[in-house]
């Protein structure tokens, strides 16, 4: 059975769609059910995965058995794992978490949208095990698509944000489609490692670097890597709140594992570091895209759409850390796709919690929330900082490499960026910390604070919440064993520093 | 060097941590209470059981997290951290009960998250004091950040929330604009980050690279309120008196300075700073401070402010000592830590205990208080007299021994700024005692009566101006430990 764990990894949450949506028919009380039961399986599997990665090392896998690069290959190593492990678990928790609320929202549609919901889950298993570049490209649509629906299902202007990302997506896509057909014309290959044997002989061929920089375009337009992040912050603030805490800690992280992936496995790290000369152009671009992201952040007139430019920011941390292209900036890059994935699920979830109870995300909304929902804005708080980067949290360490990398590379612009980034990111959030720790009118000093009530959301969403906040402080603390065990084998040994 | 494998250390930081949940869920104000004296006996008792240790010259060592290659988060209590964790600890009990008396005699709203956070503070300064590295002591300067954030703006109305963005934007802008960077430039040229008694960092940079990292430290550790960093501090006086006498006399501003004194000496280590002249840089910037901030005191008339300016000369005194590199000024700046926390958390009980008693805030309504307050006002002038030098206090040893480190240093210049700030630590303090006892019966402004402050209030500064009288009789353990640190750190 372990022998199949990464068909299942997939096939799973796949046939599983398939029955919610039939239960959507039938008896809508089971849509729920099935899908817990699906990531359940999923995240079990993948933590599978993750051990047998650890014990021995690649897994491999052919779907049908056919030879690789004829047929499909799946391979697992350490990166696939870690992130496998980290969507299986960020989707399982917020399913559970966002259950009242999907409930109520969507009681009619409840079939559809869970039958999204374990489709574009599934897809982002598929993205991260494929070992297939085409095949890679066929998941991605799935998640797309999948989203596309997911975020029209949200306020009045969900429709035409929506809208607005299918028409980048799909640029997107293609773009990446396009950069596999150029790969495929001088390879004759589409099975990564195929394609990374045959590359080196190729290196100073121009459809090569074509090829690199359309994938790269495309995939940076997924991500939303700025100045091509035009339709993130509306998508994610229209859609509805189990949504935006499910696609905004996963969509944008996948996407910067494929990255790291074309860069470390199919391009591999000589090529694109020592022969092509655009490493520190690509860094710069990210000292952009952090500081633009803080800067429209600090513009931002509600939660959601701040939250949405911190994610565009963090978008330029990772990019930046991997195109340093020394090991600390490539472990802080993918450390910072687990830890980035965490943080964003917990202030997500918070702020989903608060929209339940006061059915708006406005910053005034918050007031008073400290009295009001203290567990709640416990959960906030433990994000909030994580993204500022104090320890233990585990944003502080992912930073830590990040800015070690950049000083290591003699990148000075990149540490500046990172460091505003965070000053600014206090600013941001300090702002709705003390917002909610204020209560409504002043109090006078030396009288009790007037009474309010205490109304917490229900407990399905706070201990889920409370759950990643404590995950924060662990995977933070557990820096140490991840990087030993889990990240250094992925960097390849070329990469000495 | 012996060290010893312990988890007292862990223990001391995380008592005051674990009685968190316990306060909360308390039912009533005098269960909370009583825990929270729970929390400082134990956590008191553990500190005091490590005296014997350190002072046999043992260290004891605590490793929690490896978290990065050569970097855990780990404990270590040498001779240094033991004074300051003595000094934090001894004064929580202290303070938790004036606390009682002052928050309870002015009805104040919200004592649960007044008491939580002051535990989650304490905890977080033992963690800065027993910090084996620097990302460890790091993490726990943070954590008092955030932790006294609540403290600060406790009032919660405009002025709280002006003082605590204030308050914010100097800890955790300096902390994170330039200790941050400077920690992992640290990090990358030596590999390391544990302090050791020598230092590390010779022979890893240029000079000036030494220069602009020790610049980094110095101003990045803005707790310890250098000038033009020290705005917060005055700002910050619009917390509970107990939040400012503990937090903004002890704990927070003494984590500051403890902070630089670690990085001076773990990090550049005393040779490196002689070396490359630095030492005299450190002795400049802390003597521009200790004028300016007597100077700015003469001119205050609300007496918390008045003590905050004192409190930012003071903390000065302590970077002076290091600064001079000598190991008599060591030995002084070190246990001026502990001198100057005895002598001006006096001062600031005494402030409170004024304004729970009378309503008075301004130096100028106090003529004549005497005769009202005449216990509370004599511990004023006995915590006046410690802060200014003056025998029979605590304050004129470690005055004494910052005289001897400059002669010893050769540094005439500093023994100047030293014996003028003096003058000026008592222009500014003996008016107020004096218009306090020996005014005309025509100006007084209150009756011939005795009024004092309530018995949980009036019995800790009672005991605190006692401990500074002591103190210089008998200045155990804390002269033994800062003689060990001094030694250490100048290598004799």
């Amino acid at each position: 059975m372990s022998h199949h764990y990464p068909a299942l990894l997939v096939t799973v949450p796949l046939l599983c769609a398939l029955f919610i949506s039939i239960a959507g028919w039938l008896k809508r009380r089971l849509c729920f059910p099935i899908a817990v039961a699906a990531l359940s399986v999923a995240t079990t599997v993948s933590m599978g995965l993750l051990w047998r990665v650890l014990k021995e090392g690649v897994v491999l896998y052919r779907l049908g058995g056919w030879e690789p690069p004829w047929g499909i290959a799946y391979r697992v190593d350490h990166l696939n794992a870690l992130v496998l492990t980290v969507i299986a678990v960020v989707a399982l928790l917020n399913l559970i978490a966002t259950q009242r609320e999907v409930k109520e929202a969507f009681s009619e549609k409840i079939g559809a949208f869970y039958t999204l919901y374990i489709l574009l889950v599934t897809g982002l298993f598929g993205i991260v095990v494929t070992g297939d570049a085409f095949n890679l490209y066929v998941l991605l649509e799935i998640t797309s698509l999948t989203s596309y629906g997911l975020i029209a299902m949200g306020e009045d202007r969900a429709p035409l944000a929506s809208l607005n990302y299918v028409y980048m997506g799909t640029i997107g896509a293609c773009f990446y489609l396009l950069g596999i057909g150029y790969l495929y014309m001088v390879t004759g290959s589409l099975n990564m490692t195929d394609i990374a044997s045959i590359l080196p002989g190729l290196h100073h061929s121009r459809v090569l670097v074509v090829a690199f920089i359309i994938c790269m375009v495309g995939v940076w337009l997924k991500m939303a890597f700025f100045p091509l992040h035009a339709w993130l912050p509306n998508a994610y603030t229209y859609a509805p709140a189990p949504v935006t805490s499910l696609i905004a800690p996963l969509m944008t992280k996948v996407m910067i594992y494929v990255m790291i992936r074309l860069l470390l496995t199919v391009f591999t790290p000589q090529f694109i570091f020592s022969i092509l000369t655009l490493k520190t152009t690509v860094v710069y671009l990210s000292v952009i895209a952090i500081v633009m992201g803080a800067v429209l952040a600090l513009g931002a007139r509600n939660v959601k759409k701040m939250l949405t430019y911190v994610i565009v920011a963090e978008v330029g941390y990772m990019v930046g850390g991997a195109w340093l292209g020394n090991r600390a900036g490539l472990t802080g890059a993918i450390l910072h796709i687990a830890n980035d994935a965490l943080m964003t699920l917990c202030i997500f979830l918070a702020v989903g919690n608060v929209m339940y109870k006061v059915k708006g995300y406005g910053f005034d909304d918050f007031r008073g929330m400290f009295t009001r929902m203290p567990f709640t804005m416990m959960g906030f708080t433990a994000g909030a900082l994580s993204i500022i980067g104090v320890p233990p949290t585990c944003g502080f360490f992912s930073k830590w490499y990040l800015i070690s990398g950049g000083i290591e590379a003699g990148h000075y612009g990149f540490v500046a960026a990172l460091i505003f980034s965070s000053l600014v990111n206090t600013v941001l959030f300090f702002k709705i910390i003390e917002i909610g720790y204020y209560p409504n009118g002043n109090v006078h000093h030396g009288e009790p604070a007037p009474l309010r009530a205490m109304g917490e959301a229900p407990l399905s969403m706070v201990v889920p919440l409370l759950i990643v906040a404590a995950g924060l402080f662990g995977v933070g603390l557990y820096t140490g064993d991840i990087v030993t065990y889990v990240i250094n084998p992925i960097i390849p040994a070329a990469i000495v520093h | 060097m012996e060290t010893v494998l312990s988890i007292k250390p862990l223990l001391a930081v995380l008592i005051p941590l674990l009685v968190v949940p316990i306060l909360v869920s308390s039912r009533t104000p005098n269960v909370r209470e009583a825990w929270t004296f729970v929390a400082a006996i134990v956590k008191l008792s553990i500190v005091i059981s490590m005296i014997p240790a350190v002072l046999s010259g043992r260290e004891l060592v605590c490793t929690v997290a490896q978290v990065i290659p050569g970097v855990p988060i780990a404990f270590r209590v040498d001779a240094l951290g033991m004074l300051f964790a003595l000094v934090a600890a001894s004064l929580w009990m202290v303070t938790s009960a004036y606390s009682i008396g002052y928050m309870r005699g002015l009805k104040e709203h919200s004592q649960t998250r007044y008491f939580s956070f002051f535990a989650i503070a304490l905890s977080a300064t033992m963690g800065v004091a027993f910090s084996e590295n620097l990302l460890t002591l790091y993490l726990f300067y943070e954590m008092l950040s955030l932790a006294t954030f609540p403290l600060v703006t406790h009032h919660q109305d405009a002025k709280a929330r002006t003082s605590g963005r204030k308050y914010l934007a100097y800890i955790l802008g300096t902390s994170i604009g330039l200790v941050l960077p400077a920690m992992i430039l640290c990090y990358h040229l030596s590999g390391t980050l544990t302090f050791s008694d020598q230092g590390f960092l010779a022979g890893t940079g240029s000079s000036p690279l030494m220069t602009v990292l020790l610049f980094m430290f110095v101003f990045g550790f803005a707790k310890a309120a250098i000038i033009p960093f020290h705005g917060w501090l005055p700002a910050a006086m619009v917390a509970p008196t107990p939040v400012s006498a503990l937090l903004h006399a002890v704990a927070v501003v003494k984590v500051g300075v403890f902070s630089i004194v670690r990085v001076l000496t773990g990090m550049f280590g005393i040779d490196l700073l002689a070396s490359l002249n630095l030492g005299i840089m450190v002795c400049v910037i802390a003597s521009c401070t200790i004028l300016t901030a007597s100077l700015i005191a003469l001119s205050q008339d609300n007496l918390k402010r008045l003590l905050a300016f004192s409190t930012i000369g003071q903390l000065s005194y302590i970077i002076l000592g290091v600064g001079l590199l000598s190991p008599k000024g060591i030995t002084g700046g070190v246990l001026h830590i502990a001198m100057h926390a005895f002598g001006k958390i006096t001062l600031f009980f005494c402030a409170g205990a004024i304004f729970v008693a009378t309503g008075k805030r301004n130096i100028s309504e106090m003529v004549g208080i005497g005769k009202r307050m005449p216990v509370t006002m004599t511990a004023f002038f006995i915590g006046a007299l410690s802060i200014t030098g003056l025998p029979p206090a605590g304050g004129f040893l470690s005055k004494w021994y910052l005289v001897l480190g400059t002669l010893q240093a050769d540094q005439l210049a500093v023994l100047v700024v030293l014996l003028v700030s003096s003058l000026l630590n008592a222009a500014y303090f003996m008016p107020i005692v004096y218009r306090a006892f020996f005014c005309p019966a025509e100006k007084a402004m209150f009756e011939n009566r005795v009024r004092e402050a309530p018995a949980f209030c009036v019995v800790p500064l009672v005991l605190t101006a006692l401990i500074s009288i002591i103190l210089l009789f008998y200045p155990e353990p804390f002269f033994s430990l800062a003689c060990m640190a001094a030694q250490r750190f100048t290598g004799g």
